[in-house]
């Protein structure tokens, strides 16, 4: 332990830096995000002009360093957190848009060189936006990231990368895309640029997060020079830092969009009359709302915790693991329970709660995306 | 700035009060259980013992008791709530029954240290003080009890029959709930000091209980019971406005504000203490946990685990939250019914599981596991059911009156 944290309580108190962005932040989820979120997932994308007004939160430059024309700030898990949390309290498909290049700088400053990180990097650290993602997950089943399908082959002085990615945030629009591919029985990562002769990618269809144009991503024989493949060498991809900082990142939105729905269905109960009062003058639909609100406050204060580790510099690998593991199956009991609080209104599409019950489906299964 | 480790203070203690419960309490936890009525003279010293620790305060008595108060300053603290649930924890993974039967830890303590007067604390300061409250008819809806008192010159008497008095029956005084007028409600409820040598005291009954067999719950009687007249806690005077009514009630039912994290930490003890014995006999059959596999990917039990152990954790993260909010004097009495009801259930959950999960070993009298399991299941029952925890948070939640929602 270091001196610092030798000195350290027990608190929840947010720094007053933090206090501050948080504000902003949650102005700008309700004003910019949950005001579109139906009209978005309708269109399944989101409307022109939507991530260049995320620039202003200044996410994905913080941590890019300063001969990268970024801000160079230390990296604060529990920052991306908090702010990953507001934003998808606005709606959780736009924050994974907004947060998708964060996942891409924040893995490639943790396994690129300074070459690598000058070259990729630097182009996201502009006045618009520009996307660049990670693609991990594959289209199975039973797909485990420790077992990639995706495979890299030495060629020469290149890398040959052939296979499939499933659920890659804006796939299609991504300048660089981040592929976690298996190279001698060990995971690897390399950028592909968009364009890449062999590279193809195509618009999946979710039962959520619609508008975060999520991508099947084919790689038939692509070559990459060696300089793509991230890190040095011998240098292993640290694939386990990846899961963890991305399972935060998923679950701290699941975070936000949770509370939307607890304050939603906290609204609606006391308003709905059945039976001549308000249905939540009811021990059975009181009581869903109350542990609705238990729930949340667990997973925040887990997530919470694997962050504060992470941002410390302590081991947070079983506390995410953790986190995640709560949180997906809890997210989702909060996203049925609370359509089920509005009965045959919940079904309805003029709701938001089928929309947010659409978007939890996935805080179990995401894996890769939005590295925190 | 957000951290949600232990001090390293409390940490060190933590460790200090684990490794008691280990080598004291853990060894004693099959007999007591086996000799359920017999008195368990090893503890004796144990409640001395602990007054010595954590610079002079008693983890139980302050996870049930409020703890130490800290006065004055804005800097946030880590105080003695939070030592109380850390040291509730720990005690309950050694032994939830012996825990509650250490002299001294009464849930009376609590209230005495709580509302007494400075004279009444020199008096009744280092008694062992149980509770009592529930009656035959009367459980959750405390309001409504039905024992009386009655002052008669300079003594109170006291007529009714009490259950459940936890401690009831090695205590050395127990502190009574009674009515001075039942047609006032609430308002009229006032809590009384009875040492166990007064006159029309009597302990009718030991009960027969599932778990927590090394504690003593008595039925007690009151028969004409005489005391003094200042053995009274608080304000002997009936308020008279509907305010001050609900004033009045209010500050006793706040005590469960302090005391509810405390018993959802014993919970979370005895759930980590059933976790870990799983842990431990599963190793012995090559299975470890290694969080790593998608969920799905893994054995059936190794997800099992990880499902116990993140509920555990969200439970201890919840009861510290509670904690520390109440060594920083924020309230918290929503944060305290909920860290009670998620940590109660998941109490139950995680000990029955553990005996499921290791089969015929886990139902066996051969290891403990089987004893966790019958040990929880009070924990989400007394200091308010889990049903009763749900309707608090509900109620604020909602912004609810108990009239509204019922």
């Amino acid at each position: 332990m270091s001196e610092q944290a030798a000195e350290q309580l027990f608190d929840l108190t947010l720094t007053e830096e933090q206090r501050i962005t948080r504000e902003s932040v949650i102005r700008f989820a309700e004003a910019e995000l949950r005001a579109i979120s139906r009209d978005a997932d309708e269109a399944a994308q989101a409307p022109e002009g939507f991530y260049n007004k995320t620039m202003d939160l200044g996410l994905s430059i913080m941590p890019i360093p300063e001969n990268c024309s970024g801000a160079g700030m230390p990296r604060s898990p529990i920052s991306n957190v908090l702010n990953a949390e507001d934003l998808g309290k606005g709606d959780m498909s736009l924050a994974l848009g907004a947060l998708t290049p964060l996942g891409f700088v924040n893995t490639v400053i943790d396994n690129g060189t300074a070459a690598q990180q000058e070259k990729y990097l630097t182009p996201i650290a502009s006045e618009t936006f520009v996307a660049a993602t990670v693609a991990l997950m594959e289209p199975r089943a039973t797909f485990e990231p420790s077992e990639l399908q995706t495979t890299a082959v030495k060629d020469g002085g290149d890398f040959v990368l052939n296979g499939e990615k499933s659920m890659v945030a804006l796939g299609g629009s991504a300048k660089f895309i981040l592929v976690v591919a298996e190279l001698d029985g060990k995971a690897a990562g390399f950028i592909v640029e968009q364009g890449a002769e062999g590279l193809s990618t195509e618009r999946e269809e979710f039962m959520g997060l619609r508008s975060v144009e999520l991508s099947r991503v084919k790689l038939e024989n692509v070559k990459v020079a060696a300089a793509a493949k991230l890190g040095e060498d011998e240098q292993e991809f640290n694939l386990e830092r990846l899961l963890d900082l991305s399972r935060l990142g998923v679950c701290a939105m699941a975070l936000g969009a949770c509370e939307a729905m607890l304050e939603y269905v906290t609204e609606y109960a006391n308003e709905r009359i059945a039976f001549g009062e308000p249905i939540s003058n009811r021990q059975s639909v009181a009581f869903m709302v109350a542990n609705i609100a238990i729930e949340l406050e667990a997973m925040r204060l887990m997530v919470y915790r694997a962050a504060s580790r992470a941002e410390q510099g302590l081991d947070f690998h079983k506390e995410a693991y953790l986190a995640r593991v709560l949180c997906g199956e809890k997210a989702m009991e909060i996203g049925n329970n609370g359509v089920q609080i509005l009965g045959g209104h919940g079904f309805i599409r003029e709701h938001m709660v089928e929309l947010w019950y659409r978007n939890l489906r996935a805080v179990a299964i995401l894996d890769g995306a939005c590295a925190i | 700035m957000i951290n949600l480790e232990l001090s390293p203070g409390h940490e060190n203690i933590r460790n200090m009060i684990h490794g008691m419960g280990k080598s004291m309490i853990r060894p004693l936890a099959r007999k007591y259980d086996s000799a359920e009525h017999v008195k368990p003279v090893e503890l004796e010293n144990l409640g001395k013992m602990m007054d010595q620790m954590g610079g002079g305060g008693n983890p139980m008595a302050d996870a049930l008791g409020g703890g130490k108060k800290d006065e004055g300053g804005t800097k946030i603290k880590n105080g003695g709530q939070m030592m109380g649930v850390i040291g509730a924890m720990e005690m309950c993974w050694a032994c939830t029954g012996l825990t509650m039967a250490i002299p001294g830890m009464g849930l009376g303590n609590a209230a005495i240290s709580s509302v007494a007067t400075d004279e009444q604390k020199e008096r009744f300061g280092k008694v062992f003080a149980a509770m009592a409250i529930t009656e035959p008819g009367t459980g959750s809806d405390s309001a409504n009890i039905s024992t009386t008192a009655v002052l008669d010159g300079d003594e109170w008497v006291i007529n009714g029959e009490k259950i459940f008095v936890t401690d009831g029956a090695y205590c050395t005084h127990v502190v009574v709930w009674a009515t001075l007028d039942k047609e006032m409600g609430k308002a009229a409820i006032k809590s009384f000091v009875v040492p166990k040598d007064a006159p029309g005291l009597e302990v009718v009954r030991l009960e027969k209980k599932m778990g927590i067999r090394a504690s003593d719950t008595a039925a007690i009687t009151f028969t004409d019971c005489r005391i003094p007249k200042d053995n009274i806690l608080g304000n002997p005077e009936i308020a008279k406005t509907a305010e001050e009514r609900k004033k009045a009630f209010g500050g006793v039912m706040q005590t469960f504000d302090n005391t509810r994290p405390g018993v959802g930490a014993m919970a979370a003890g005895v759930a980590k203490a059933a976790l870990d014995m799983t842990k431990d006999i599963l190793a012995k059959e090559g299975i470890t946990p290694t969080y790593d596999k998608n969920l799905f990917n893994t054995s059936a039990i190794e997800a099992e685990l990880y499902r116990m152990e993140a509920d555990y954790e969200g439970a201890r993260l919840l009861i510290m939250k509670a904690a520390w909010m109440a060594d920083n004097k924020q309230p918290n009495s929503k944060e305290a019914s909920m860290c009670k009801a998620k940590a109660g259930r998941v109490g139950s959950y995680i000990t029955l599981r553990c005996v499921e999960i290791c089969s015929s070993l886990g139902y066996s009298e051969e290891h403990l596991l089987e004893k966790f399991a019958r040990d929880s299941k009070i924990l989400d029952i007394f200091e308010g059911t889990q049903q009763i925890q749900q309707l608090i948070v509900a109620r604020h939640q909602l912004g609810k009156s108990s009239k509204d929602l019922k």
